[in-house]
């Protein structure tokens, strides 16, 4: 029973851990700009595609792959930012919510369009197949891998966030833009980067989420909910805060399937109606 | 009272003196008759169209229902078909269990979606924009769900079928060429409309506007806000039930997807592209949507999607009134000239 | 005067077109099609206008003196009001003599009562429920149901050794529908079913299912999910946890290995047992044929076509069939009486209508996938011929 729920454990943990990597854009950008993006799925999207595209016909391995999907999909990002994002930054939220649909249709359409409407196969590297024997349980090589990268970019990102100079003006711009500017930082310069360094992490997120989330055209849609639910429980504009939330669905959700699967479904909606009623502001939201 | 002091308070927040003059007149234009002669018309002029017409009615109603909250409260949902759905299943389960009469079984789909309404609106109004959209989503997909499972009753994916319904006022029958579910949605519709036309432009109504332009300063000078933001969610409710219901009964059929996040999302759009805030503008909206997707889904369906896109990005970003702004504007235009 | 004659030439005119635009419409069979071309289940369209076209090629568009026109309506599936007023819309505007199609079975559920009303044959292409048949006498269906697979894979597992079976299926109708088909077939034929499971539909992570499954230690696991990305995510954590060296089978329909999907799925299923009605492979000289004309008609890039492209294929055959037999005059009753009692030679094998149910009867048969000229095939190695809707 107890090698049950460890397992459970860790594949919630696996799960909840691939949600943050993809949302954790989508919070900086919620926070810092204060805009509803719901195109954040169609930059994971991308991530998955690039990465695809340059294992099936390049031949360039996974482990390769994966930077180069983040980097691509951080320059997508970036320039879409210049481009559209910026003008609509003191636009109403409602405003925000039809142009990033837009754009999550658009993507959709482009995407069938360019690569059809089937799953995307993804044949991962010999030594991440199978499961692993730790301390007695059986776990997934997979699963396992994903989970050490997470660590390695919230590690990463911590040290960014709180250690560096552009980290600092991340923070300062995101507890006060204006004053911000008003000490000489620039607010567009940041706002840019860290548009581009969330849509990066989103790419890379969907790369790493193939072989656990699939990759086809709807790929946007059917993972928005969860995005927004790691964002909205958790709280924009954290680290901490996404973090714990998409640990915590994550966990939920594999423990309702395996332990009580007729309602499996409506744990995960259920848990965010809850936690939005005690905490209409996220766990460690800082706006409303 | 209350419409003197919103009037000021709109007046400080700038809204032009054309809108002003909008608010306050309650008298129908000559425009606005003309508008309604149209579908009128239609019956007459497109026998062989009136199962998309009714269809157009329909929808048009949906979308009149969330331009209440999303046009007129600045609430925003991504979850209304939540209760197209209820209405629309309430009416088919109780024509399917033999009770087909058309017009009490509209009013039990509006009364239910109200209930439901004005309990979820209590969690709704609760934290801001984000946190409306989820939970708005969440309920609209908890409610899929429910219904997928409970296919003993709903037949979840597979759609409820068996509604037959009774004459309509004991005279009409639903005929193959749709003549009566034509006339009784636009019936329906313009008797909705009427009502929620007499909302909008009272002192209520306005008081709605004055919480859209600005949240903070109402209760500066005592109108009470949640009360009202539930008030009119309960209504839109109601009203988004009544089209569902309209549905069931002229299709004599309840599929899952009315209580699907499409239905939703394409309400969203329809109202964005006809203008919200104006009532017409959801009607105008729905209408083009529908005739648009119906001719051109024909002739390529699959980068529709990508055209839908395109045209939301750009109304948001050059034309943030839709089709109604863009005619206020050439009016407005023309006015001017005129002087 | 001059009027008079002017009016008198319109009139003329205009009465001469009419009886031109009539007459011409008479020599025409017009055959509405309705299914989803676009959205999720754009596939299921492609497919079945796929076999519609391989038919049109192999024997001409031209029966009885008239020509065949095949009216294409998308429905942008699931979208059963769409259907009902697309099919509303081919009867009572360009007049169809028949309505066939419908991928999914609420669609199909919807326009029942257009067929009936109108009295308008409806030809089922895919819709793979039980009820459909029996909303209209109009309705005759040319694909399969659900029941009618997966019975013969629950008899068969009993009878080759696999006494111990686990369910998992989708949580919804058709996947409700296979897990009762499959339990009271298996327990009829002495099996017991250890525990059943229903996935939610929407389901991006199968993992703590697979898990379960391996903790209960069954000899087979039977499954149902909605074609595509569920099938392949199950592949893949079955093999991932080591389901396969355990010990554990996989069985389930044919949907779960779909030819045109099969090629995608890769090796994972290797060894995988099915029942279905249709599989490329099926070695006789009808299918040959079929796919030959196939890939003319619809292009390399069409990929191999699938069960649902065979029922179009045998859809356009029984309306052939009709049209010589009523010598190209379609009246609804009589055509019923026509499909009543048909038997084609499909390329899945022989084919009949059922007289009393109007729904399809066809042999049914187990497949492994085994790899055939390095490419992926569900190879037939078994077979329950004549194989009814159960419980008609």
């Amino acid at each position: 029973m107890i090698g049950n729920l460890l397992g459970v454990l860790f594949d919630g943990i696996a799960y909840g851990s691939l949600l943050f990597l993809i949302s954790i854009g989508l919070s900086v950008t919620m926070g810092l700009m204060n805009f509803v993006n719901l195109a954040h799925g169609a930059f994971a999207m991308l991530g998955g595609y690039v990465c695809v595209s340059l294992m099936t016909r390049l031949g360039v391995p996974f482990l390769a792959a994966l930077p180069v999907a983040f980097v691509a999909t951080a320059l997508v990002g970036m320039v879409l930012e210049r481009l559209l994002y910026q003008r609509l930054y003191r636009a109403s939220h409602l405003d925000q919510v039809l142009f990033s649909i837009g754009l999550t249709f658009m993507a959709i359409a482009a995407a069938t369009f360019v690569f059809g409407p089937t799953q995307q196969p993804v044949s991962l590297p010999e030594f991440l197949r199978g499961q692993v024997q730790v301390l007695g349980l059986d776990l997934g090589a997979y699963r396992l891998f994903l989970i050490a990268v997470v660590i390695a970019i919230t590690l990463a990102l911590g040290y960014l966030i709180e250690r560096t100079r552009f980290g600092a003006q991340i923070r300062a711009a995101v507890d006060n833009p204006q004053a911000s500017a008003g000490l000489g930082i620039n607010v567009n310069r940041v706002f840019a980067l860290t548009f581009a360094l969330g849509s990066g992490l989103a790419g890379l997120g969907g790369a790493l989420g193939i072989d656990v989330l699939g990759l086809d055209p709807t790929f946007p849609i059917k993972y928005m909910v969860y995005f927004l639910l790691v964002v909205a429980v958790g709280g924009a504009g954290t680290i901490q805060g996404p973090l714990v939330a998409a640990l915590l669905l994550g966990v939920f959700d594999v423990a309702g399937k395996y332990y009580v699967p007729e309602i499996g479904a409506f744990v995960i909606y259920a848990l965010m109606v809850v936690l939005l009623i005690l905490f209409p502001a996220g766990l460690y939201g800082r706006r409303a | 009272m209350m419409g003197d002091k919103v009037t000021t308070l709109l007046k400080q927040t700038h809204v032009q003196p054309a809108t002003l003059r909008r608010l306050l007149h309650d008298r129908w234009q000559a425009l606005e008759v003309v508008f309604w002669l149209l579908p009128l018309a239609a019956f007459f002029l497109f026998p062989d169209y009136l199962v998309l017409g009714s269809q157009i009615l329909i929808v048009g109603l949906f979308a009149v229902s969330l331009d209440l909250i999303l046009g007129y409260a600045g609430i925003v949902s991504l979850g209304h078909a939540a209760f197209f759905g209820i209405g629309a299943y309430t009416a088919g389960l109780l024509a399917v269990q033999g009770w087909g009469e058309p017009l009490s079984g509209l009013l039990a789909g509006g009364a239910l979606a109200a209930l439901v309404g004005y309990a979820v609106s209590f969690l709704v109004v609760r934290g801001g924009d984000l946190s409306r959209l989820m939970v708005t989503l969440g309920i609209g997909l908890m409610l899929y769900e429910a219904a997928n499972k409970a296919a003993f009753i709903t037949g979840g994916v597979d759609g409820l079928s068996g509604v037959e319904m009774w004459k309509l006022l004991g005279l009409f029958e639903f005929d193959l060429y749709g003549k009566t579910a034509y006339l009784y949605s636009l019936a329906v519709l313009f008797g909705c409309f009427v009502m929620l036309r007499r909302l909008v432009n009272s002192p209520f109504g306005l008081s709605l506007r004055g919480l859209r332009e600005g949240p903070k300063r109402m209760p500066a000078i005592g109108a009470p806000v949640r009360r009202r933001q539930v008030a009119i969610f309960t209504v839109s409710a109601a009203v988004a039930g009544i089209a569902g219901a309209l549905l069931a009964q002229t299709t004599q059929f309840v599929g899952l997807d009315v209580l699907g996040f499409p239905r939703s999302a394409e309400l969203l759009i329809m109202l964005v592209l006809g203008g919200a805030g104006r009532l017409y503008g959801a009607l105008v909206g729905a209408a083009v949507f529908m005739l648009a997707q119906d001719y051109l889904a024909g002739l390529n369906p699959a980068y529709w999607q990508f055209w839908i896109g395109l045209l939301l990005v750009v109304i948001v970003l050059f034309a943030r009134g839709g089709i109604m702004g863009g005619l206020e504007v050439l009016y407005a235009r023309l006015g001017r000239k005129a002087k | 005067m001059k009027f008079a004659n002017a009016l008198r030439t319109a009139v003329m005119g205009g009465l001469l077109t009419l009886a031109t635009l009539t007459a011409q419409a008479q020599e025409t069979i017009k055959v509405g099609l309705i299914a989803p071309f676009s959205g999720p289940f754009a596939d299921y369209g492609k497919q079945i206008e796929g076999g519609i076209k391989t038919y049109l090629k192999q024997h001409g568009d031209t029966v009885a003196g008239k020509k065949i026109e095949i009216i294409v309506k998308d429905t942008t599936g699931p979208a059963p009001d769409v259907a009902k007023r697309l099919a509303q819309e081919l009867v009572v505007r360009e007049k169809v003599d028949f309505l066939a199609g419908f991928g999914l079975t609420p669609e199909a559920l919807a326009v029942a009562p257009i067929a009936d009303q109108a009295k308008k044959p409806m030809i089922i292409m895919n819709a793979a429920s039980s009820i459909i048949t029996t909303k209209s006498p109009y309705i005759a269906r040319v694909s399969m149901t659900l029941p009618q697979i997966t019975a013969p894979m629950a008899t068969w597992a009993a009878q080759n050794g696999i006494k111990k079976v686990y369910t998992l299926v989708a949580d919804y109708a058709p996947g409700i529908d296979a897990e009762t088909a499959f339990k009271t077939a298996f327990a009829a034929a002495g099996g017991e079913v250890v525990d059943a499971v229903r996935v939610p539909l929407r389901n991006p992570e199968f993992a703590p299912f697979i898990q379960r499954i391996k903790d209960s230690k069954p000899e087979a696991v039977f499954i149902f999910v909605p074609a595509g990305e569920q099938g392949i995510a199950f592949m893949k954590g079955f093999q991932e946890r080591g389901l396969a060296q355990a010990g554990i089978k996989v069985i389930a329909t044919g949907d779960l290995t779909d030819d045109h999907v099969l090629p995608a799925m890769g090796e994972a299923t290797l060894g995988v047992i099915t029942t279905f009605h249709y599989s490329a492979a099926h070695d006789s000289p009808e299918n040959k044929a079929f796919l030959k004309a196939f890939a003319e008609a619809n292009g390399a890039g069409a990929g191999r076509p699938n069960f649902m492209a065979v029922a179009g294929y045998d859809g356009m055959a029984a309306i052939f069939e009709v049209a010589k037999r009523l010598d190209g005059k379609i009246d609804g009753d009589k055509a019923m009486e026509v499909l009543k009692g048909l038997k084609l030679n499909s390329p899945r094998g022989p084919i009949t209508i059922d007289p009393a149910t109007r729904d399809i009867v066809q042999t049914v048969y187990v497949r492994r996938v085994e790899k055939v000229d390095g490419e992926l095939y569900n190879v037939e190695f078994d077979k329950f011929p004549e194989v009814k809707d159960p419980g008609k």
